[in-house]
């Protein structure tokens, strides 16, 4: 009997450790989640705040009951948002478009097709990973002004396009998909092309998409090597028109405008986050690299 | 075997060209441009050949300067994003609801545009004649004197660029270290219940070995990410980093390049080529390091 409640009492101690373990780790990852929100939510907030409301604030209020949407009225009238948003969409889809064109065909290349050298071109391929980009983009920066294609569309674009690594990632994919189907294929007659585009490329679409998204990402983030190639407002991104707006937009003091500004450029991603979200970390997980 | 040949370099030729001109000749150019001393930008023409470019950026103060930050920050910031990003992803894993929804948010960082969010980060930290900014109301509500992170002292300004430089990498290394906790194969952990192992010997023994490659990669890939902060110091400190006395390495070569005090590739090309050979010598000690200590399963 004895020796019962003794089991007893360890197992309740147990379990009221076991509670407090969780209340704790619940706590913490809330406490993070709110720092990695709060700037979510204090920019939206800022930016239905009006001018004066804001101003007259010495306290910052962490709410506000006279929203107004004033704020983006002016972030589309006053800066040319939209200009730099529709630069940021041709960027965007014009480089991830001809990437992966270029991927495709290079992974198919070194996925199916037999020459000789491949193994050591791939070797090749792959120590490029290793050039750092801040290396190469002073040559890239001559060049493409010497071509007389700074604060043009073809100048922004052309650098950005090749990504080594999704060649690999796409090539690993290609690879998995049986040899004997391309076999099989080339009895039938079937050319390489035709083979790629109504074979691998439906197999591998998973993949693709997740590639595509990475590179939309990449593409809508993208900073340095616009502000180089830019000075002419016309062809601003979005990261470089922010950088614009905070520097001589609307006047310095006028946050809640620069602030409805960065909710408009950052609604975009996230919508592609909340609905590509599995795809996007899993995607990131197998093959991103940023930090 | 000839036709198909030809057609696989036809398949291979987009991405040969891109890769050549973009990334191969670059690589040589740069080397080239980092000695030619005297270069002038405007009639391509230079004095000599030799180390003065090299013996500039060394000497330059704002280059030393730019070291001195990126040191900082590299030190302080691979440790602890690393540490944090352990204690979340170990807190995720031992929960079951709200899981997804948490990795979700802790990861939603990772797609913001971070010039975008950088702006955001300035104003939370600012201090103006006409507010003082909600940091600062946290510090003055918890008995706290105000300070001005963006313009004030330079632990100040600092403090902002670490803080918000583990608010951009933590996503990354959190999905990395959660799903390489979520591999480890659980009967290790049912043989360790069985002995009556306690739970931070578990911990230590078991999970951290397992996990271990991941940490590494995670330390390897930090090093060299934070080595290269440049644009997260932009969205808080705005493109004259030299006025704020926050520079980077990287930061370096761009306004060597371009901008106000910009048009000596050169210098750009000497200062690329030192901070590429000390991420390069950082990584290879991580490696030698990481080989030593990890447990590969």
């Amino acid at each position: 009997m004895n020796t019962n409640t003794d089991f007893s009492a360890i197992e309740k101690k147990s379990q009221r450790n076991e509670r407090i373990r969780k209340i704790i780790t619940y706590v913490l990852l809330t406490f993070w989640a709110v720092i990695v929100l709060f700037p979510f939510y204090w920019m939206i907030l800022t930016s239905v705040k009006s001018y004066s409301a804001y101003n007259s604030e010495y306290v910052p209020q962490l709410y506000t009951l006279s929203p107004t949407m004033q704020n983006y009225f002016d972030a589309f009238t006053a800066v040319p948002l939209t200009r730099y948003f529709l630069n940021t969409l041709i960027f965007t889809v014009v480089t991830t478009l001809l990437m992966m064109v270029v991927t495709v065909l290079a992974a198919f290349a070194f996925a199916r097709l037999k020459f000789p050298g491949k193994d050591i071109l791939f070797t090749l391929f792959l120590s490029l990973m290793m050039i750092p980009n801040e290396l190469v983009i002073i040559t890239n920066f001559v060049t493409i002004t010497n071509a007389g294609m700074r604060n043009s569309y073809i100048g922004l674009i052309l650098p950005s396009v090749t990504s080594v690594f999704y060649i690999y990632l796409l090539k690993e994919n290609f690879e998995q998909i049986p040899e004997e189907l391309y076999k099989a294929a080339k009895v039938d007659g079937t050319s390489d092309f035709k083979y790629l585009w109504k074979v691998m490329i439906p197999i591998c679409q998973p993949t693709m998409v997740t590639i595509a998204i990475l590179k939309v990402i990449e593409c809508w983030n993208s900073y340095v090597w616009p502000r180089l190639i830019t000075d002419d407002q016309a062809y601003f991104l979005v990261s470089n028109g922010i950088q614009e707006i905070r520097e001589n937009g609307f006047g310095r003091e006028n946050i809640p405008a620069m602030m409805a500004a960065v909710v408009v450029i950052s609604v975009p991603l996230i919508v592609l986050f909340l609905i590509f979200h599995k795809k996007i970390m899993a995607g990131v997980s197998r093959g991103g690299t940023k930090g | 075997m000839d036709k198909n040949n030809s057609k696989a370099w036809l398949y291979l030729l987009p991405a040969m060209i891109f890769l050549g001109v973009f990334m191969i000749y670059p690589l040589f150019d740069v080397i080239i441009y980092s000695v030619e001393e005297g270069y002038n930008f405007a009639s391509q023409t230079y004095f000599g050949i030799g180390d003065y470019n090299f013996a500039y950026v060394l000497r330059d103060t704002y280059f030393l300067q730019a070291l001195k930050n990126t040191f900082i920050l590299v030190i302080i910031t691979v440790p602890l994003s690393t540490g944090i990003a352990l204690l979340i992803s170990v807190g995720i894993n031992s929960i079951t609801k709200l899981r997804d929804f948490y990795q979700t948010v802790f990861f939603l960082p990772y797609v913001t545009n971070t010039l975008a969010v950088g702006l955001v980060f300035m104003i939370l930290f600012k201090k103006t004649p006409y507010s003082d900014g909600f940091v600062n109301l946290l510090i003055t509500t918890a008995g706290g004197t105000t300070v001005d992170f963006i313009d004030g002292p330079y632990w100040a300004k600092m403090f902002v660029m670490c803080f918000y430089t583990v608010w951009v990498v933590l996503p990354f290394k959190i999905l990395i270290l959660t799903s390489a906790l979520a591999s480890v194969n659980p009967d290790y952990y049912k043989a360790a219940r069985v002995d009556g192992t306690s739970k931070l010997r578990i911990f230590t023994r078991i999970t951290l070995p397992m996990i271990s490659p991941m940490i590494f990669y995670l330390v390897i890939t930090g090093f060299i990410g934070a080595f290269k902060a440049y644009s997260d110091v932009v969205a808080i400190f705005g493109t004259n980093l030299n006025a704020a006395g926050m520079n980077t390495i990287v930061g370096y070569v761009y306004d060597m390049l371009y901008g106000d005090s910009g048009g000596y590739p050169s210098f750009a090309a000497a200062a690329a080529l030192i901070l590429f050979a000390i991420v390069l010598t950082i990584t290879c000690i991580n490696l030698l390091i990481s080989n030593k200590n990890t447990h590969y399963a």
